[in-house]
């Protein structure tokens, strides 16, 4: 394939994939840890209603309306939760997965009642974002990286998540130890001075930003399988947490880039005439990455 | 004496216990729920000893501890170490958890989990340098776990996984050791191992608190002792406080005759 076609068709959907992995993952292997992982599940279905309801509002799929929305979702799922716990004494599970999958079916209600024929909001992009639609007009080929004039017309989705992508990082960084002290021992981490509560809630909201953020591009199926797979798989592969994370960001850059060249061309060499779900394939490939590693990872646990 | 000048006087005297006290603990009551788990208990722990909670299963020991360390919200109560609050002589304390508290199959080495005590000396940024993980060796020598400094923790056995708690413990440098269930489900040579160190702080001046289960050792083991259940049973020396009556009050019923008997030998 040359510089002139991947360029400007693949080149920005791809790493858009792959900053939205990393973005997810990375978090992803603390709330593993924690005991947490179905969060990046719940943050997902949950901010649908609060991104369909902050469009309505404000007219416009924007960053910053569609942030405010999801999180004041999650606050109302929040509460919920905690008032159907507390009245129905149900377990905080089962709370939990009532809670989510009703305020994402009344989300998905919500965009079909509602008039956004002229944006790209409906329950498909819900699932499966436009990853494919995210392509570079301006690009001809490997030069334009260097054109100010074609980087101008870069899809906003890839500075976006380039930038959550760092955002995620430099968190992880910054507070790398009390991230790994906390998550193994949390007595232990308050008795030295550590705020771990306020640090568990800095932890769900940074993974609560990079699953907004990665919402709008490629849609929740991949945003769970990212929060989960990556880690996971990574676990299997080491018993030190510094070695987990970087397996962890060197499967899901595996995933994104398989899952994307897969759903555009796999199809194809199987002799059918479309392709696939960019997303729906990427998350397939990390599910793949997952099974792999779990029957021939080198540090399975023995049951 | 007029009564108030008395009362002055007590007041005069307990202000000066805790000022002297390495952890003292006064009016603490803590709640899961409708039900205290610890209810109005005071605490005086003298520096420099050994000093043994002891007391029934959900009778408060480990709930005190984590309450007296702001790892629980107390309803009411205050907590000093010499004289000062917790938060501003954090340095000077080290915890270690019940080893039951935490997940052992997390993705961490033996060296890197004693490391995790040196967080006070590093900071969030602070470089790793040769003398720290010199530091990190020197402990898990004293616990007789060197040899194990690369393993995977879960890899090690219940005793073993102890000792290196033990160890991350001591590379806090602490004045004040708080251990809750040490010897909780170890072996033997653990155990030997466990309380040789222990006593080799207090030789060494540090104040040594242990929640503790197994009666039969507790003199030899302990200077003082804590009775409790929910509520202060007795505190005091275990030549003194460490008697029958005590025991039968702070267990209730619950302490069989036979075992009582087996005790006897060690009473106070």
């Amino acid at each position: 394939m040359s510089g002139a076609e991947f360029v400007p068709l693949s080149l920005t959907p791809m790493l858009i994939g792959i900053f939205v992995a990393m973005a997810c993952a990375l978090p992803g292997n603390f709330l593993l840890l924690r005991r947490q992982a179905l969060i990046g599940d719940a943050i997902s279905h949950v901010v649908l209603p609060g991104i369909v309801v902050a469009f309505l509002l404000s007219g416009a799929v924007a960053a910053l309306p569609m942030l405010l929305g999801a999180a004041g979702a999650a606050v109302i799922a929040v509460a919920a939760i905690e008032g159907i716990r507390r009245v129905g004494r149900i377990e905080p599970g089962a709370a939990m997965g009532v809670v989510f999958t009703t305020m994402f079916a009344g989300g998905v209600l919500l965009l079909e009642i509602s008039d956004t024929s002229d944006v790209h909001l409906d329950v498909e992009h819900a699932l499966f974002g436009n990853l494919e639609s995210l392509i570079w007009l301006d690009a001809f080929g490997w030069a334009s990286l260097l054109d100010p004039e074609a980087l101008a017309g870069l899809p906003v989705e890839l500075p976006r998540m380039a930038a959550t992508f760092v955002l995620v990082g430099a968190f992880v960084a910054l507070f790398w130890r009390p991230l790994k002290i906390s998550t193994f021992d949390e007595g232990f981490a308050q008795t030295i001075g550590m705020r771990t509560r306020p640090l568990g809630l800095a932890l769900v909201v940074v993974s609560a930003i990079a699953a907004v953020a990665a919402f709008d591009a490629v849609g929740s199926i991949i945003v769970i399988a990212m929060f989960i797979c990556p880690p996971a798989a990574a676990r299997l592969m080491t018993n030190r947490l510094e070695t987990q994370v970087a397996w962890s960001m060197v499967f899901a850059i595996l995933a994104a880039v398989t899952g994307y060249v897969l759903a555009g061309y796999g199809p194809l060499w199987m002799g059918f005439d479309a392709s696939v779900s960019a997303a729906g394939m990427i998350a397939t490939m990390s599910g793949v990455i997952l099974a792999i590693a779990a029957f021939a990872g080198p540090h399975r646990r023995s049951v | 004496m007029s009564v108030e000048l008395a009362t002055l006087n007590g007041q005069q005297a307990d202000r000066t216990a805790r000022a002297d006290s390495p952890l003292a603990i006064r009016g603490m009551t803590v709640s899961y729920g409708q039900k205290p788990a610890v209810f109005s208990v005071d605490m005086t722990i003298r520096s420099g000893a050994m000093t043994a909670i002891i007391g029934p299963n959900g009778a408060g020991k480990s709930t005190l501890l984590k309450a007296a360390l702001g790892i629980l919200t107390p309803l009411a109560g205050t907590v000093t170490v010499l004289g000062k609050s917790v938060a501003q002589m954090r340095d000077h304390i080290a915890y270690v958890p019940q080893r039951a508290s935490v997940d052992w199959d997390f993705p961490t080495r033996v060296i890197d989990v004693v490391m995790m005590g040196l967080y006070g000396q590093l900071g969030l940024l602070g470089r790793v340098r040769q003398t720290h993980r010199d530091q990190a060796m020197a402990c898990l020598n004293r616990v007789g776990m060197a040899d194990f400094a690369t393993r995977q923790i879960g890899q090690l056995s219940g005793g073993q996984q102890q000792r290196v708690f033990l160890a991350r413990s001591l590379v806090q440098a602490a004045d004040l050791y708080l251990l809750d269930e040490p010897f909780a489900g170890v072996d033997a040579a653990t155990e030997t191992a466990i309380i040789g160190v222990l006593k080799g702080l207090r030789d060494a001046g540090k104040t040594v608190v242990v929640v503790h289960h197994d009666l039969s050792t507790v003199t030899d083991y302990f200077d003082d002792v804590f009775l409790i259940n929910t509520q202060v049973i007795a505190q005091g020396s275990v030549a003194t406080t460490f008697t029958q009556e005590n025991l039968q009050t702070t267990y209730g019923g619950r302490l069989a005759g036979a075992q009582m008997d087996a005790l006897s030998g060690t009473l106070g």
